[in-house]
This record gives structure tokens, C-alpha cells and sequence, in this order.
């Protein structure tokens, strides 16, 4: 069970510069940890964001064990045309989670 | 309340007065209760009073979609809410004539009225949920009243809370009483009231009960701590709960 949250603004002026907060339910295990009997918890993390204005690329970023559990990210988008933002977290095996938000740009 | 206070004289008088409290006495007076937030940095205070930055709602979120469903759904009879619900728990559930708390609570409203199982103490979906109902009541001082029929459980909770345990021989009235606000190596003891349950521990890297916690003070002072959900633990979240009255209620509350 994934919880994806998005703080995408509803609407924006032409050229305004706009904040995007995304946060996503992951464990982020760094498999540097041991159990109570002394075995090691194998890795578990999510190694890429990936941030699409309209299906273009325009933010991304690598994760690495040292990010901690329930990523939350906050970054900033100049708002240059209606459409959706879709943001995308992709696992060290590759199953990925995505979510999408709608802006008005007026 | 002078129907309540006619019954507290009237068990004042079946037995001796030493062992009835009307008004409980703590160590740490009304005036000077302050909450386990303002231990915390601002910037973790701030994180944990913004809406989305706190990691909480994600299970307050993922309680709000448990809630609509089942058959009947929790909000098929709820449907106003269950606003300031939070902080009247634990309490007394005449039907099982025990104390029970507000995991305990949505559990009973499973078996009795939508024909479901009890969710494990602790689970994701249990906790999803009793932070759900606990964040309606966010910002409302916590009110709960010890009754003749909650007297016993409360002073199990008492002596719990007064009884040394464990390698280091530590009662929590001598961290949480006696010595709140000094340090304890890298950090500063607080109040060890459990207004911000359930809540997000950096700690734990996770969501968890009131009950996790108390068994993790357990487990720190060397004492081998009781089950999640034991009547123990409920016992002497009633003696918290009557301890932090008045309090605002922060659940899902961030802590260290």
C-alpha cells in the first residue's frame, strides 16, 4: 500500500513561478541495518524522481540510501501553459509509482 | 457533573478516603502541563503543523478512504464525523464492562456493527484509521475524567506510571515528573504526555500507537515491556490521558 500526496497549485498566472511539493509512503530500507537476530535487511530504497510538465522532463533526482523514509520533495516550476504535471518514483528493481495533478494557467 | 460528584461521595463513603481521588494529584501542576512539541525543534514543530509536509497524513489519508468502506462503512453511521471523539479516550465501554481505548474502540465497532474482524493491534490499517478519527479532534484540549467505574483502572495506570521496573530500576515518574525539561545525554526529557499519539517518530521512521512507545520507554530502561494493546498499556494511557487533560490533542504528531 503506496499513499502518493501532491501540493500541485490549481491555478497560476502566465510566467508565475510555482512550488510543487510531492511526498510518497516508502520505507526507504538503506540495508545498512540489521534485524533483532543479527541478520541484515536487504536494500530497499527508491533510486529515481522523475517530475513531467505536459510529458517534458523538466525536474529529477536520484535518491540514495541516506534519504530517509517518506521522501518529501519541494521544488519550484515556472508555469507556462495549462496541462498536468505527472511525477514518478522508480524502485532499485524498477516497479514505479505515479501520480498526476491538473493546473490552469490563465 | 453534580450527578458525577454525588457518585464519587457516595464511593468515598464505601470505602476509605486514602484511596479515593476525586481530583487526582500529579507532580507536574495544571499551570505548568506543557505539551511534547515544545521539546522539539521549531523547524520539527513546523513541519509537524503543516498539513502536508507532516508525514502523518499519509495514514490520516489512507484512514479516510478505510472509512468509507465495508458494509456498512465506518461513515455510513458517522457520517458528521467524529469530531472532539479523540479526546474523551480511553474510556468506558459498558457493553464489555472494561476501559478501552480508541484502537479499541474502532476494533469493537468492526465486530459489532459491520460484521468484520478485529484489525491486529498496531496494523497499518488500524493505525491508518485511529489517526483518522484522533486528527478530527486536532487542537481540542483532551478531556477525560476518572468515573467510580474507571477509578480501579486508573490507579493501575498510577502505579504503573510510580513503579520502578526494569535493569535501571526507573519509574517514568522520575524521568517524566521529577526531571522533565533537563537532558538525558543528547536530548531533553519531556512531560511524557502522549497528546501527539499516534504519531510520526524520526526514530522509528514510521507511524505508530502510543502503545509502541510505551513499550520503546519499556524496553529503555531494561524492563521487558508488555503487549501492544494489553490492558496494562490501556490502563496507564487513562492515567496519561487524565495526566495531559487539558492539553490540545496533536495527533498525527511528529516526535523525536
Amino acid at each position: 500500500m503506496t499513499t502518493i500526496r501532491l501540493s500541485v497549485p490549481q491555478t497560476a498566472d502566465r510566467g508565475e513561478i510555482i512550488e510543487l511539493r510531492a511526498m510518497i509512503q516508502h520505507e526507504m530500507e538503506s540495508g545498512f541495518r540489521f534485524g533483532s537476530r543479527g541478520e541484515m535487511i536487504p536494500q530497499d530504497i527508491i533510486t529515481k524522481f522523475e517530475c513531467f510538465y505536459n510529458g517534458t522532463l523538466f525536474f529529477s533526482s536520484d535518491f540514495h540510501p541516506g534519504v530517509a523514509a517518506n521522501p518529501i520533495l519541494k521544488f519550484y516550476a515556472r508555469a507556462n501553459e495549462s496541462g498536468s504535471f505527472e511525477f514518478v518514483w522508480t524502485d532499485q528493481d524498477g516497479q514505479s509509482w505515479s501520480d498526476s495533478a491538473q493546473i490552469e494557467v490563465s | 457533573m453534580r450527578l458525577l460528584a454525588a457518585c464519587f461521595l457516595f464511593v468515598g463513603a464505601a470505602c476509605s478516603p486514602e484511596t479515593t481521588q476525586l481530583e487526582p494529584d500529579f507532580t507536574i501542576e495544571a499551570s505548568q502541563r506543557v505539551s511534547g512539541s515544545n521539546f522539539l525543534t521549531p523547524e520539527t514543530v513546523a513541519q509537524q503543523n503543516d498539513d502536508f509536509e507532516n508525514p502523518g497524513y499519509l495514514w490520516v489519508e489512507r484512514g479516510a478512504d478505510l472509512f468509507e468502506q465495508g458494509e456498512p462503512s465506518c461513515a455510513g453511521c458517522h457520517e458528521n464525523g467524529l469530531e472532539g471523539v479523540a479526546t474523551h479516550y480511553p474510556a468506558f465501554d459498558t457493553g464489555t464492562q472494561t476501559l478501552i481505548n480508541l484502537e479499541g474502540r474502532i476494533n469493537l465497532c468492526r465486530t459489532r456493527h459491520q460484521g468484520l474482524t478485529s484489525l491486529p493491534y498496531e496494523s497499518d490499517e488500524l493505525l491508518s484509521l485511529t489517526a483518522f478519527v484522533a486528527e478530527q479532534s486536532r487542537g481540542l484540549p483532551i478531556s477525560v475524567e476518572v468515573t467510580p467505574q474507571t477509578q480501579s483502572a486508573f490507579e493501575s495506570g498510577a502505579n504503573y506510571f510510580m513503579t520502578r521496573r526494569g535493569q535501571l530500576n526507573l519509574a517514568c515518574t522520575q524521568c517524566h515528573d521529577d526531571n522533565w525539561g533537563k537532558q538525558l545525554r543528547g536530548d531533553t526529557i519531556s512531560q511524557g504526555h502522549g497528546n501527539g499519539f499516534p504519531a510520526y517518530r524520526f526514530e522509528w521512521e514510521d507511524f505508530g500507537s502510543l502503545h509502541r512507545r510505551l513499550h520503546d520507554c519499556d524496553t529503555g530502561v531494561r524492563a521487558a515491556p508488555m503487549e501492544l494493546g494489553s490492558q496494562t498499556y490501556i490502563d496507564l494511557e487513562f492515567y496519561l490521558a487524565v495526566r495531559a487533560s487539558g492539553l490540545e490533542l496533536e495527533s498525527p504528531g511528529i516526535r523525536r
